[in-house]
């Protein structure tokens, strides 16, 4: 019933490789991932653009994929919280967030990390006061921040520190 | 269903606006799908104006800067030229959502809403920004007093799209300051907002100009506010006495964000905030 009839064909890369398919242009692109591709790692919250939950990247931007339709990605690069263990920066969040005990119920996290993911890779020397203006717009209804902005700071401070003696 | 088009020049935008005379503009659309999906109803035809040519740089022409409708906030807060000549409108940008939506939202959307909360807005008002409009009819230019006729509604033709937003660049270095308050840091919208232009010659104020944002069906200004701050240093008292008629000016309504007796004294306490610029003096000016 939420699969409106006609199609049109786009291409984009989602997540590092090409992908072509036939979508109702006015599809949400947290409907085309979550339900026909699916990814369901993406998630949905509010739905209004106002908790951050669906964030993904698009041309390595954070972008809210509740607001966007799936005409919109046309020729775009598209990075999801399934690609996150294949980046390096990525990789590390993962185990920041482990470490520092990050996650409560866990629905906001995809968002947080692909939120602290662009951060990042723009300004690897990002402090917690940029680190918590990053995460601004992500909202999360459990932990209360502190071990969020534990992980993505422990995050910044790997990728700065030299390599370490084993 | 319903098309969603993407055209790349003003020739296929027109074309796209003739053959689909009930279509909508979508720049970032973070006010229009979300008011669409309230309807529940299926979209109507779209026009994307995300790979427009010429809509999302921001230029120097001559003494003006000149920015494309379909710039993102997160573009227009953070663009060189944006940020030497015009800082007021960098903090009003930089003021909405948060990051994620600032790389969707753009300026022309949020002029376009003409919410009386619209963060860019009285920055705008304040440098006297001109809109190019165009049409199949050709171009045309509106002051924003001009553009903004209401509460969410704009002087925009039906087919009509908001072009370029052009701002002459602010002459001997005036302050330049907005500040919002909303009941969160990010991602609220403003209970009150001020933008101030302010330029000060040997330690007084030689022009003043000030206005306010969420208090009113429209932006809101107030000469004897303005009045009150000119030839004067900026001190407590010239900034009480303006807030005093601040207070006068602003027409607040009571919402679920805050009562119309808040946002009064909020207006108020935002002017004499300019206290932090007590020391400022025109740099400009001296050679
Ligand atoms: C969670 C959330 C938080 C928000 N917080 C704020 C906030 O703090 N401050 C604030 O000011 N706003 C806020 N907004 C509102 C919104 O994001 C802004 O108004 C934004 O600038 C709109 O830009 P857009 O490109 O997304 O517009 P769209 O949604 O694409 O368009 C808005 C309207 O303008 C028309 N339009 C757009 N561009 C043009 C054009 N060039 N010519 C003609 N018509 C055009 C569209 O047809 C539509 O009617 C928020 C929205 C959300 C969802
Ligand atoms: S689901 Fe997209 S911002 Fe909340
Ligand atoms: S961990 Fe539950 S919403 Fe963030």
């Amino acid at each position: 019933m939420s699969k409106p009839p006609e199609n049109a064909p786009i291409s984009f890369f989602l997540n590092g490789s090409p992908l072509s398919l036939s979508v109702a242009p006015g599809r949400r692109v947290v409907d085309l991932l979550r339900e026909d591709l699916p990814l369901t790692g993406t998630k949905e919250g509010c739905g209004t653009g106002e908790c951050g939950a669906c964030t993904l990247l698009v041309d390595g931007l954070p972008m809210l994929s509740c607001l966007m339709l799936a005409a919109q990605l046309e020729g775009r690069n598209i990075e999801t919280v399934e690609s996150l263990e294949k980046d390096p920066v990525g990789e590390k969040l993962i185990t920041s967030f482990e470490e520092k005990g990050a996650v409560q119920c866990g629905y906001c996290i995809p968002g947080m990390e692909m939120t602290a993911l662009a951060l990042l890779r723009k300004h690897p020397d990002a402090d917690r006061e940029d680190i918590r203006k990053g995460l601004s717009g992500n909202l999360c209804r459990c932990t209360g921040y502190v071990k969020i902005l534990d992980a993505v700071e422990d995050t910044a401070k790997t990728l700065k520190a030299p390599k370490e003696m084993p | 269903m319903n098309p969603v088009l993407f055209p790349r020049t003003k020739e296929m935008l027109l074309s796209m606006v003739k053959a689909y005379p009930e279509a909508r503009f979508m720049a970032g659309g973070t006010d229009l799908l979300v008011a669409l999906r309230q309807k529940q109803k299926a979209l109507p035809p779209l026009i994307g104006l995300e790979r427009m040519a010429g809509m999302g740089d921001i230029l120097k022409e001559g003494e003006e800067i000149s920015i494309g409708a379909a710039c993102t906030l997160r573009e227009v807060a953070s663009h060189p030229l944006t940020r030497q000549h015009l800082p007021l409108l960098c903090q009003g940008a930089a003021s909405v959502g948060g990051p994620a939506l600032r790389n969707m939202a753009t300026l022309g959307g949020n002029l376009c809403t003409a919410s009386p909360a619209g963060d860019t807005l009285p920055a705008l008002f304040l440098l006297d920004a001109r809109l190019d409009l165009l049409s199949e009819t050709g171009l045309r230019t509106l002051s924003m007093e001009a553009f903004i006729t209401g509460p969410g509604r704009t002087a925009l033709l039906p087919g009509e799209l908001l072009h370029r937003i052009r701002i002459s660049i602010p002459q001997n270095t005036p302050i330049q300051h907005f500040e919002k308050v909303g009941n969160r840091n990010a991602m609220a919208i403003a209970v009150a907002s001020l933008a101030a232009l302010i330029r000060m010659e040997q330690g007084l104020v030689t022009e003043a100009r000030l206005a306010w944002g969420s208090v009113g069906p429209k932006v809101i200004r107030s000469s004897e506010a303005e009045a009150a701050l000119m030839g004067k240093p900026l001190r407590e008292e010239s900034l009480k006495e303006a807030a005093f008629h601040a207070q006068k000016a602003v027409q607040p309504i009571s919402d679920i964000r805050a009562s119309a007796d808040y946002r009064k004294t909020v207006s108020a306490s935002l002017l004499q905030r300019l206290i932090l610029y007590r020391d400022s003096d025109d740099k400009g000016e001296q050679s």
